[in-house]
């Protein structure tokens, strides 16, 4: 070594240059923006997916108003759905979680197994009036650690002018057969069939699910004949053309847009599109997703939960309770289920949407027929399993394998966990 | 640079000292020690915030990553930080995922079919520029637009062009007479579009910086060569080359590292998609340690610190050659 100091900070700038990699590695400490439970007198944290809301907004207000009534103030912090997860166990870490905490409902699970959830039965809470389904996703060995805000889940919306001008009666729309057939009509009468969304995102598995369940299939075993089934009929219509090939690509939000050019004959989407359906400026319709042989196929649950995280402090619970209280009581849950187009998840606060709206009428139904994600025991395995099926959705989509061969990958990585 | 100057200015105060007498040999001794314990604590001084901020940004979150990939990480023990140390586990769970070697080849195809490229181009704009003619200065400008815009813009535009139903690229080859290509959704082009985005991002780097070598480059040597009867191919072969090599090979060394971490563009065009056809381990670390419901920051971690050792590996080589040069 000619100049040993030399090397020995060259060294140091190289490893320092590079370390801006390890940001990626995951994990390290970039602490949740500046959100501390601490014992900051009458201040209680509140954190929400819904960006897309500020404080003036009927949810900002509401979430305020239910501080004031319990004593304290809210301080009420809005992030990205995908950030919220991984901030809430960073916090968890740091023990700094926010007290009231609104999440995905897929989210509950993994927050449950990391530890950082109150049950609803510690902290008092009543859900008997919820429905079983609903709260499914939130239940974790019998226990339940959430109430639902209220739920959303897919139908197909499709346009009334295409299919007229194709010669397709939406009610002729009644199993897979039928659907492309539909399709078929639609694409020879010069319009383009159907767009959803295949992304490689937790959300492609909850456009694929529909299908996948409406085949019968189990995610426990994703390349049964079933699941094939399902997989192949995705192919089938973005080889035949009546999908285009960007749903590989497509978010929910991507692949409205592309419904609302409105060039597109179906489109699998959600309750929460219903207000941007009305503004898209064409005659619209919402049928059920059809199951492989007839009747509606069974749909995913999506919308939140309100938790209560773990505190150091429990004598914070009595006033996060009648936070969540607030929040989840009928008057409140028919505001927030109305501004944000999502399903009650109460009968009673259903039957008051539906009345109100007699456009909610089958989504309600579609609701009530809806299975959790995380429900039947899978809690924290979901997950491992979700990402293999949307990776095998995209091999075979894109045609990289035959949905057998993507289907068995995925079994095979499922299966390690 | 603040030890070096103080080294300086300690060898040379002995002679100072001499010429001021020897009676006072033992109370100048003492003078002189106490001024160099002086001069060293202000040393100190003035390198202790540079050491904080290397602590606290480096070396910390460094040793945050080994230890994230040497312990056995659930969602639980990452909150509880009870996770059991595991040893080599999580690298070994990651190299016998089967994601992994298309990972590393996606890696290693992303990174030298992008640095080859940007150089060319970078290098073949910057002789061009540097023949200063009329607009030079606005044309360089304009090839620096690129480097100005945030990652997301132009990612998301480059998404929308690529886009195989409504995309301008597709569009023009259809003009042109040629049938759609499925940029990013077929296994075949994925990988080729993010490169040929990143190509795009990364040229006006290299054409700054190989243009500022160009300038230090003597005008005499290429009108010696002129009268020598060099041609334009010579005098780039014999002269612009050799000499621009130190520059070439910072540009170089600083591509690759930079290339080799490129996560957010191919996350916001492809999310390393369809399936695996353009994940590069950048992104597949990514999507290991935030990409589902459920988290493996173990695993993540093991993918992120291969990828630093990578980056070592050749910021080393790099040191290397460039003692060599020196010497």
């Amino acid at each position: 070594m000619r100049n040993p100091r030399r090397t020995l900070l060259a060294a140091m700038a190289t490893a320092g240059a590079l370390t801006a990699v390890a940001a990626c590695g995951g994990g390290s400490d970039s602490s949740a923006s500046g959100s501390g439970s601490g014992k900051s007198g009458g201040t209680y944290n509140f954190w929400d997916p819904y960006p897309q809301f500020d404080a003036s907004s009927a949810w900002g207000k509401l979430v305020g108003k239910c501080g004031t009534d319990a004593g304290v103030k809210v301080k009420r912090t809005s992030m990205d759905t995908t950030d919220l997860g991984n901030k809430a166990l960073l916090a968890a870490q740091q023990g700094n979680a926010p007290d009231v905490m609104l999440v995905d409902n897929p989210v509950v699970s993994t927050l449950v197994e990391a530890g950082i959830l109150n049950k609803t039965s510690d902290l008092g809470l009543d859900t008997s009036s919820i429905q079983k389904n609903i709260l499914g996703a939130g239940v974790i060995d019998n226990a339940s650690y959430g109430v639902p805000i209220g739920a959303n889940t897919l139908a197909l919306y499709y346009n009334k002018k295409i299919l007229t001008a194709a010669h397709v009666d939406p009610a002729s729309v009644k199993d897979w057969a039928s659907l492309t057939a539909a399709l078929k009509k639609v694409k020879s009468a010069g319009k383009k069939g159907i767009t959803f969304s295949a992304i490689n995102t937790e959300e492609g598995s909850f456009q694929f699910l529909p299908w996948f369940w409406g085949a019968g299939g189990d995610l426990t075993k994703l390349n049964s004949a079933k699941g094939v089934a399902a997989l192949s009929l995705w192919k089938q219509w973005v080889d035949g053309g009546y999908a285009p090939k960007d749903v590989l690509q497509n978010t929910q939000t991507t692949s409205w847009q592309e419904f609302a050019t409105g060039e597109y004959a179906f489109s699998e989407n959600g309750t929460w599109q219903l207000g941007n359906a009305d503004k898209a400026g064409f005659p619209y319709g919402v049928i059920s997703i059809p199951g492989q042989n007839g009747g509606s196929a069974p749909v995913p649950t999506g919308g939140e939960f309100v938790t209560v995280p773990v505190q150091k402090d429990s004598s914070r619970y009595d006033v996060s309770k009648k936070i969540v209280t607030c929040l989840t009581n009928s008057a409140n849950l028919l505001t927030t289920d109305t501004t944000l187009t999502y399903v009650a998840p109460t009968a009673a606060v259903q039957a008051q949407q539906v009345a109100k709206n007699p456009e909610l009428k089958p989504w309600v139904g579609a609701v009530a027929a809806a299975r959790g994600r995380t429900s039947d025991g899978l809690g924290t395995k979901y997950p491992t399993i979700s990402q293999p099926m949307w990776t095998a959705v995209q091999n075979a989509l894109s045609g990289g394998k035959s949905p057998q061969a993507a289907l068995d990958a995925a079994q095979t990585a499922a299966g390690k966990g | 640079m603040t030890i070096a100057r103080v080294d300086r200015r300690s060898q040379r105060s002995p002679a100072r000292s001499g010429a001021t007498g020897t009676g006072h040999r033992t109370s100048a001794s003492d003078l002189r020690r106490r001024q160099r314990r002086r001069s060293r604590l202000t040393a100190l001084a003035f390198i202790a915030p540079l050491i904080v901020y290397l602590a606290a940004f480096y070396l910390y979150p460094l040793y945050r990553n080994l230890d994230l990939s040497l312990r056995d990480y659930t969602v639980r023990s990452f909150v509880q930080g009870n996770a059991p140390f595991s040893g080599l586990d999580n690298f070994r769970t990651v190299l016998d995922d089967p994601t992994f070697g298309p990972a590393m080849r996606h890696t290693v195809i992303f990174t030298f079919a992008s640095i080859a490229f940007q150089y060319a181009a970078g290098l073949a704009l910057a002789v061009f520029f540097n023949r200063r003619f009329r607009l030079a200065g606005t044309l360089r400008a304009l090839f620096l637009i690129p480097w100005l815009l945030p990652l997301i813009v132009s990612a998301s535009t480059w998404s929308w062009m690529f886009n195989s139903e409504s995309g301008v690229i597709n569009y023009a080859l259809h003009l042109v007479g040629v049938s759609p290509v499925d940029w990013l959704n077929s296994p075949d082009w994925a990988l080729t579009s993010v490169v040929i985005a990143n190509i795009w991002i990364g040229i006006p780097f290299n054409l700054v910086i190989l243009y500022s070598g160009l300038q230090n480059i003597p005008a005499e040597l290429y009108e010696a060569a002129s009268l020598d009867g060099a041609g334009a191919w010579q005098q780039f072969r014999r002269i612009t080359f050799p000499l621009l090599r130190p520059v070439s090979a910072i540009t170089l060394l600083l591509g690759l590292v930079y290339t080799l971490k490129v996560f957010d563009l191919i996350w916001i065009m492809t999310k390393g998609g369809p399936g695996d056809a353009s994940s590069t381990l950048a992104t597949w670390s990514y999507q290991l340690g935030f990409g589902t419901l459920l988290p493996k920051f173990g695993p993540g971690a093991a993918v992120g610190n291969i990828l630093i050792l990578i980056a070592l590996v050749f910021g080393l080589l790099y040191i290397r050659v460039q003692r060599r040069q020196e010497a």
